[in-house]
């Protein structure tokens, strides 16, 4: 243990392996400091482990009703957080409901950063016309306010899982594709590019294999940030009852149910709420710390 | 020794006239952009509105009538050009709801969106700066990390439980503010038939008629929804706050305004906060627009009868001409404050005018 | 009776990896001459400049035996009293006007504002005051200087609002930290004179803080050599092409002279002793 702290920490690396393993060690120990940044990969990573032992921890089914045991107040033996208007568990839902929350982030930030990245690093690399016209579009996309958009779109697309996360992809684009053209620019009229473009390599390889890379940090930190705002959007539309349809056990959803019994039984709209809360401050925590971390320029110190 | 020569004469306004033609340009081109995206929307909507005009029992001939005089007949690029020329007129269609015009709709709603996000802004504004100030100038503090954590909080909170656990708290509990709607009904009739409307923000109205009792129900009313939005918004600009003085506070002339013996007080307010502001405008006038979208949320759970509401009511009509006027309106509101800003950018900041 | 009296000055800087001393116990004192101080960049000879007007913030730390002001102890002088001091008696020219002077408040502002907050001056004194000191650094129409804005003005006429703006006052002691390295070449030496002059009409204390050993040589009347936060050497201006410390010697040795060898530009020596001497 000591031995590979040395040698990760060792100011005169041997290999550049062993100098990259060491800056990620540095960054690490530097998180490691930041408590609230640590706060969050905790809470990120319950988000995780919850949702993937879900059927194992959950005490109840979420979807069985028991009318007999209709809104249990919190601290009811057998459901600790209570139950809801059909009797059901909601700490069971809520630890069911991580999988649906994780299922929408995952399918967002593999969608619109894709896209972003594209359109960012093609207008960045052409420049001319082409720049100008998609980032003209970008920011049409930026001038439409995202909730609003993306509930025009599922409007149109009808409710359900798959077209909130299509309706939020198409609104969380636009900033990834700036944060992509900017990097693309500095990157461009780089003697290394000039290499391979003389080298014979086409636009698509270079962009593909020498841009792309370049642009992933800053478009990575952006998606840990951007995640808490997808989940809040989804959660709204859920709460609007044009997300995921019930009888699933999505968190916004579940607080719209809530909302007829608020000032009674005010458990069944206030535990949902707080499972939103607590996952998105932990991605907010945490994609404040990398920042902090990866991002020299904008740190407390 | 030769004098150097003194700058040019500094004419402020022609290339500011330019300016603003050229975001007037920007702006026409976004505008035609976003009747693009509606328009682009409104027809692929699987609904037929002809269907939904006439029923499900109308003959075939009927239903032609019907979708000639839509002007469904017609070309898409020439529907397209007629949506954009009525719009830019100021017809946004017709509601399939109610049968009225979408604009006159929506201006009778958009006052109460108006007045909820423009009191959110101002009670953002008001804590979030001096906020961001303290925790800018002693970084790492106590108080420091109270601003960071309570900012984090307000960005991870969804608005519309927020506005849940505020009415259960402050309304049902404590009974400190009064409940979801604008006004109690009893001020509501006054306000509607003894009082003149002249802004349709409540508000200002009654102070203009000097109604204070009707003026004092509105703020109890009102309290509640725009201090959350105000909290949000208050997150966003602290944290900005905090960014932008930390940024400047590092810069040299700061510390020729300390050489000068300035007291601390004139370092941070005058000559840090004039820099501050260049970029701070910006972030005003973005959250603004980000409390007028995040007040769709709020107004379904404060029965604020506002954009917000009238949107989400439509949307569960399958009323889509009111939707997207709404949509076009919200997103011509959001292009014009950008434009806002960036005149006023440029007065601010002198570097921005040359 | 010397104007400025430091004794084992100290510098810290309480960083993540530890504290580091960017001044390690400098000594001098200053009479109403021209003192340089030479050194390569991170050298503290800035951080000693800074360190007298105490305008050293949070995370760094400024400690010392002795550091005295015409009588008046630096050390645990309270904030009032510095601010008393600074602008008033103590003034300090940075290296670049395009970060030294405010973007966004007009040179009039700039110069004005000591004397109308300070001094209680009308506003039409003030601008009149404002307008003699900038006639002084021979800035032509004054006038509508004070209506521009920095960035309207070139690296030398920054430079010299901002040696105006630090002489409005009249102060005992100027602090010139690298005040021509941003500017043209022969900007330069207009501006030094400038500065020269004024320096030697006012009789004031000069501290000119400069990486350019053949400028100090010629401007200054002492010069203090420092390395790593040490002063290495003190020697009187005029000797200063005859010094004798190695690194003195190998500073000297880089710079290229006409008609001299025209080989690779040697390497500074830094094996001696006094490379480590000082450390914590």
């Amino acid at each position: 243990m000591t031995a590979l702290r040395s040698w990760l920490s060792d100011p005169n690396p041997a290999s550049r392996r062993q100098a990259r393993l060491g800056q990620a060690w540095l960054a690490w120990q530097r998180i490691r400091r930041n408590r609230l940044a640590m706060a969050g990969l905790v809470i990120v990573g319950i988000l995780l482990v919850v949702a993937a032992l879900a059927p194992w921890i959950a005490p109840h089914d979420p979807l069985t009703q028991d009318l007999s045991r209709r809104l249990l107040p919190p601290g009811t033996p057998g459901n600790l957080l209570g139950t809801d208007d059909f009797g059901r568990d909601i700490l069971s839902r809520i630890i069911h409901g991580a999988r649906i929350t994780l299922y929408i982030i995952a399918l967002v930030a593999v969608t619109a950063p894709v896209l972003g990245l594209l359109i960012g690093t093609v207008a960045g690399y052409f420049g001319g016309w082409i720049d100008a016209t998609l980032m003209r579009l970008t920011d049409i996309f930026l001038a439409f306010p995202r909730l609003i958009l993306a509930l025009a779109l599922v409007a149109v697309l009808g409710p359900g899982i798959e077209n909130a996360v299509l309706a939020i992809a198409l609104t969380a684009w636009p900033p990834y594709a700036r944060v992509a053209r900017a990097e693309t620019l500095t990157v461009r009229s780089s003697d290394y590019i000039a290499a391979i473009r003389l080298q014979g390599a086409s636009a698509p390889r270079i962009i593909a294999g020498h841009v792309v890379p370049m642009c992933l940090p800053s478009v990575i930190i952006r998606v840990t940030l951007d995640m808490a705002g997808v989940i809040l959007i989804a959660a709204g539309l859920g709460f609007l009852g044009l997300g995921v349809l019930p009888p699933a056990p999505e968190w916004g959803l579940m607080i719209s149910t809530g909302r007829k019994y608020l000032f009674e039984q005010w458990w069944v709209a206030t535990m949902p709420g707080l499972a939103i809360f607590i996952v998105s401050l932990g991605f907010n925590l945490l994609g404040d710390g990398l920042r902090d971390v990866l991002d020299p320029r904008s740190s407390s110190r | 020794m030769t004098a150097l020569p003194a700058p040019p004469p500094r004419s402020r306004l022609l290339p500011f006239l330019g300016q603003i033609a050229l975001g007037i340009g920007t702006l026409a081109i976004t505008l035609l952009g976003l009747l693009l995206i509606t328009f682009i929307i409104a027809r692929v909507v699987p609904t037929d509105p002809v269907l939904s005009i006439v029923g499900e029992r109308a003959t075939e001939a009927q239903m032609e009538a019907i979708r000639v005089k839509l002007g469904l007949d017609l070309p898409l690029w020439q529907q397209f050009f007629i949506y954009v020329r009525d719009a830019l007129q100021g017809d946004l269609g017709t509601s399939i709801r109610t049968g009225q015009s979408v604009t006159a709709e929506i201006a009778r709603y958009f006052p109460a969106t108006l007045e909820l996000a423009t009191l959110g802004t101002i009670f953002g504004t008001l804590v979030g700066v001096p906020a961001g100030v303290l925790a800018a100038t002693r970084p790492g503090s106590i108080a420091d990390q109270i601003v960071r954590v309570v900012g984090l909080m307000g960005y991870s909170m969804p608005v519309f439980w927020l506005g849940l656990i505020g009415l259960l708290v402050f309304y049902g509990k404590l009974d400190w503010v009064s409940g979801p709607g604008r006004l109690d009904p009893t001020y509501d009739m006054m306000m509607q038939f003894t009082l003149t409307s002249y802004t349709g923000m409540i508000l200002i109205d009654a102070a203009l008629n000097g109604a204070w009792d009707v003026f004092a129900n509105a703020i109890s009313h009102i309290i509640l929804p725009a201090g959350l939005l105000g909290y949000v918004s208050m997150a966003y600009i602290s944290r900005m706050t905090r960014s932008f003085m930390m940024n400047e506070l590092g810069q040299e002339y700061i510390t020729t305004a300390r050489v000068k013996g300035m007291p601390e007080w004139r370092v941070i307010w005058v000559h840090a906060m004039k820099n501050v502001l260049v970029p701070l405008i910006t972030v005003i006038a973005l959250s603004y627009a980000y409390l007028l979208e995040g007040s769709v949320l709020t107004e379904t759970i404060f029965a604020w009868p506002g954009l917000g509401s009238y949107i989400t009511d439509a949307l569960f009509a399958a009323d889509m001409p009111a939707v997207l006027g709404g949509t076009v309106v919200v997103g011509v509101v959001f292009v014009t404050l950008n434009m806002a800003s960036d005149i006023l950018y440029r007065l601010v900041d002198p570097r921005a005018r040359a | 009776m010397s104007l400025l009296e430091v004794k084992n000055l100290r510098v810290t800087f309480d960083t993540e990896t530890g504290p580091v001393q960017a001044v390690r116990g400098v000594s001098f004192s200053l009479g109403h001459e021209r003192l340089g101080i030479v050194g390569e960049s991170g050298s503290g000879k800035t951080m000693t400049g800074r360190a007298v007007l105490r305008l050293i913030r949070p995370p760094g730390r400024v400690d010392a035996d002795v550091m005295t002001f015409d009588g008046q102890d630096l050390l645990n002088a309270t904030e009032r009293e510095m601010r008393a001091l600074r602008g008033k008696r103590i003034g300090m020219v940075m290296q670049d006007p395009k970060y030294s002077l405010n973007p966004v408040m007009t040179v009039g502002r700039q110069l004005t504002e000591g004397l109308r907050l300070r001094d209680k001056l009308g506003r039409a004194d003030a601008t009149a005051k404002a307008i003699a000191a900038l006639d002084a650094v021979q800035i032509r129409d004054p006038a509508r200087v004070m209506e521009a804005y920095p960035h309207e003005l070139s690296g030398g006429m920054g430079q010299r609002v901002m040696i105006a703006m630090m002489l409005i006052p009249e102060p005992d002691l100027l602090i010139a930290d690298e005040p021509t390295s941003a500017l043209d070449v022969t900007v330069q030496a207009e501006v030094l004179s400038i500065l020269d002059g004024l320096v030697r009409d006012r009789g004031m204390g000069l501290i000119f803080i400069s990486h350019d050993l053949r400028l100090v040589a010629r401007f200054c009347d002492r010069v203090l050599v420092m390395h790593k936060g040490v002063v290495v050497e003190e020697v009187a201006a005029a000797n200063l092409l005859e010094a004798k410390h190695p690194y003195t010697r190998g500073l000297l040795n880089c710079l290229p002279r006409i008609g001299g060898p025209r080989g690779p530009l040697p390497g500074l020596d830094r094996s001696g002793a006094w490379a480590t001497e000082g450390a914590p």
